[in-house]
């Protein structure tokens, strides 16, 4: 009886203690959360969304070139990324099983967990390099090759998921193949390719280090994508090592922004995952 | 009929090329690197990895304070994260599998891992450092605030929804008759996730923290914002140090000096050749756990 009495408080202790240690992981979050709220809402006004930044001494002065940065960033690394990881992933779930797609699979896996940094070096070297200077576009191309594996991988799984017999009674009434693809197979994988899409996105929108050699920066207003291009995240690193305490309110203000964003795709993303 | 013949060969064509592009981008990537190190790897050979230099003015590389600081840095982070990652496992994997709590811890988990990097070191570097030299100074030891305990407190931090979510996968796929059978013999709740949960589930805890150990050792920002970039083997874990990942971030663009830009690709492809590895190696365990069940 003894014996059972210790098993049984042995087994409270563990639950409780594992609960606890679950409870106390989420700490840091929280205060991150915490702070980026804070110190964030204090900063945010009309003027810092929508003017270009002042140097340091003048008070005021905003992040409009980081917002329109990013925004050009994000969409341009979408458009490279979406059509080719559509299409690569159509190729591996309907040809799961040659030479060519399980090289590309691992190519593809192996690309998700480079580290960002390394992806930044080689769109230096492809871009920055060749054209001379600093680029949006060299930066949306690194940020593009992130985004890449994450669509092949969702594309592949959500049309791997449509039952067989879709595809079939689209064949059999006579639909040829690609218009059975196109017609068929796509839409019924729709939102959750864009599900993945949407995830993707909000990671590259948070993405600092492969733009520290790409788009580089720039203080003024440009959506010339040939010239260096200033970012959100680039902005927030920039202004947190430096040694002004302006620029440190400002580095919390970004964060926020970003947090929201990134807040919002995440419940859209969760609405569009309940419909699958 | 022929013009859909003709359309159905063009799909598959463009299908076909698209993937190949991809294919391509890959095999371009890893040549890049490789080209681009060249003259640093024939300079400094394998001399590279046991050297302490690393002077740009001298133009000598040697890359061990920052190999032994991603080390230190990606071990510590996996100690540190390692009894919570367990807790997370267990806790979603067993004890709340369904239901309001569960929801929130997994919602709060995938918040965590979407929070940006840079983020997080803004965050590190006006609380966790902060704190971390108000106890350095209690304990009479040098108030750096920044450095290895530093960044591997942040890396923890990042790498812990990441691991647990794997290996909490893994723990649910134990099957409901080998828990019962162990019930049946009396066993508490603690004694089945301990003899039967944990050795079932083993190999998907271990991709878990491959997985994580990955992420770890290329984890570019938060490091970089919080080490102390030092570019001496650090001596004890409080000092600064530097990683592979923050010392590329660091100097990559004032990289003056064809030897000096191609060390730092150098350590670039060694980086990716270390995580290329542990990615596909924990990827592998996961596609053999998912075949078996």
């Amino acid at each position: 009886m003894n014996k059972t009495s210790f098993r049984r408080i042995k087994n409270d202790t563990y639950k409780l203690g594992l609960i606890l240690l679950t409870i106390i992981s989420t700490v840091p979050f929280l205060l991150i959360l915490f702070f980026v709220i804070k110190n964030g809402i204090a900063v945010i006004n009309w003027e810092f969304l929508t003017s270009l930044p002042k140097p340091i001494g003048e008070n005021g002065g905003g992040i409009i070139n980081g917002l329109i940065g990013t925004g050009i960033l994000i969409i341009i690394a979408t458009i490279i990324a979406i059509p080719i990881g559509i299409i690569t992933g159509v190729y591996l779930a309907e040809y799961p099983n040659n030479l060519l797609s399980n090289s590309v699979r691992i190519v593809s896996e192996i690309f998700q967990g480079v580290p960002s940094i390394v992806v930044g070096i080689i769109a230096y070297f492809w871009l920055v390099k060749p054209m001379g200077h600093f680029s949006a576009l060299s930066g949306s191309f690194a940020l593009a090759l992130i985004l890449l594996p994450m669509i092949i991988k969702s594309t592949e799984e959500m049309v791997k998921l449509v039952p067989a017999d879709i595809k079939e009674a689209s064949l059999s009434l006579g639909v040829p193949y690609y218009r059975s693809i196109l017609k068929v197979i796509i839409p019924a994988s729709l939102s959750g390719i864009l599900t993945g899409a949407l995830t993707g996105i909000a990671r590259i929108s948070g993405e600092t280090a492969p733009l520290l050699f790409t788009a580089f920066g720039d203080s003024f207003f440009n959506i010339n994508i040939f010239k260096p291009i200033s970012s959100l995240p680039l902005l927030i690193f920039n202004y947190s090592i430096s040694p002004y305490q302006a620029w440190w309110a400002k580095a919390w203000g970004i964060s926020f922004l970003i947090v929201i964003f990134i807040l919002i795709l995440n419940i859209l993303t969760r609405i569009l995952y309940k419909k699958i | 009929m022929k013009l859909k013949l003709l359309n159905d060969k063009v799909f598959k064509n463009i299908l076909i090329i698209t993937t190949s592009i991809v294919l391509l981008i890959g095999v371009a990537f890893f040549i890049t690197l490789i080209l681009e190190s060249t003259s640093s790897i024939s300079k400094f050979g394998f001399k590279f990895f046991t050297s302490t230099d690393w002077d740009p003015v001298f133009e000598k590389f040697g890359a061990l304070p920052f190999i032994v600081g991603t080390l230190l840095t990606s071990f510590l982070s996996l100690l540190i994260a390692f009894p919570f990652t367990f807790a997370i496992m267990v806790v979603l994997g067993e004890y709340f599998t369904k239901g309001f709590i569960s929801e929130v811890l997994r919602y709060l988990t995938e918040l965590i891992s979407s929070i940006p990097s840079v983020v997080i070191g803004l965050w590190g570097l006006f609380f966790l450092v902060p704190a971390v030299r108000f106890f350095q100074i209690t304990f009479g030891l040098q108030p750096y605030g920044v450095g290895i305990f530093t960044a591997s407190l942040l890396l923890a931090f990042m790498i812990i929804p990441y691991a647990a979510s794997i290996a909490k996968d893994a723990m649910r796929l134990v099957p409901k008759d080998l828990k019962e059978a162990a019930y049946s013999l009396g066993a508490t709740r603690w004694e089945v996730i301990k003899q039967v949960m944990i050795p079932y589930s083993r190999s998907g805890i271990v991709a878990g923290i491959l997985l994580a150990l990955g992420r770890a050792l290329g984890e570019t920002m938060t490091v970089t914002m919080v080490i102390g970039n030092s570019h001496f083997i650090p001596k004890n874990l409080f000092s600064p140090g530097n990683t592979i990942a923050s010392v590329i971030a660091n100097e990559f663009t004032e990289a003056t000096g064809d030897l000096y830009l191609s060390s730092l690709i150098y350590l670039a492809l060694v980086l990716f050749l270390i995580t290329a590895l542990i990615n596909l190696l924990g990827k592998y365990i996961l596609k053999k756990i998912q075949i078996n069940h």
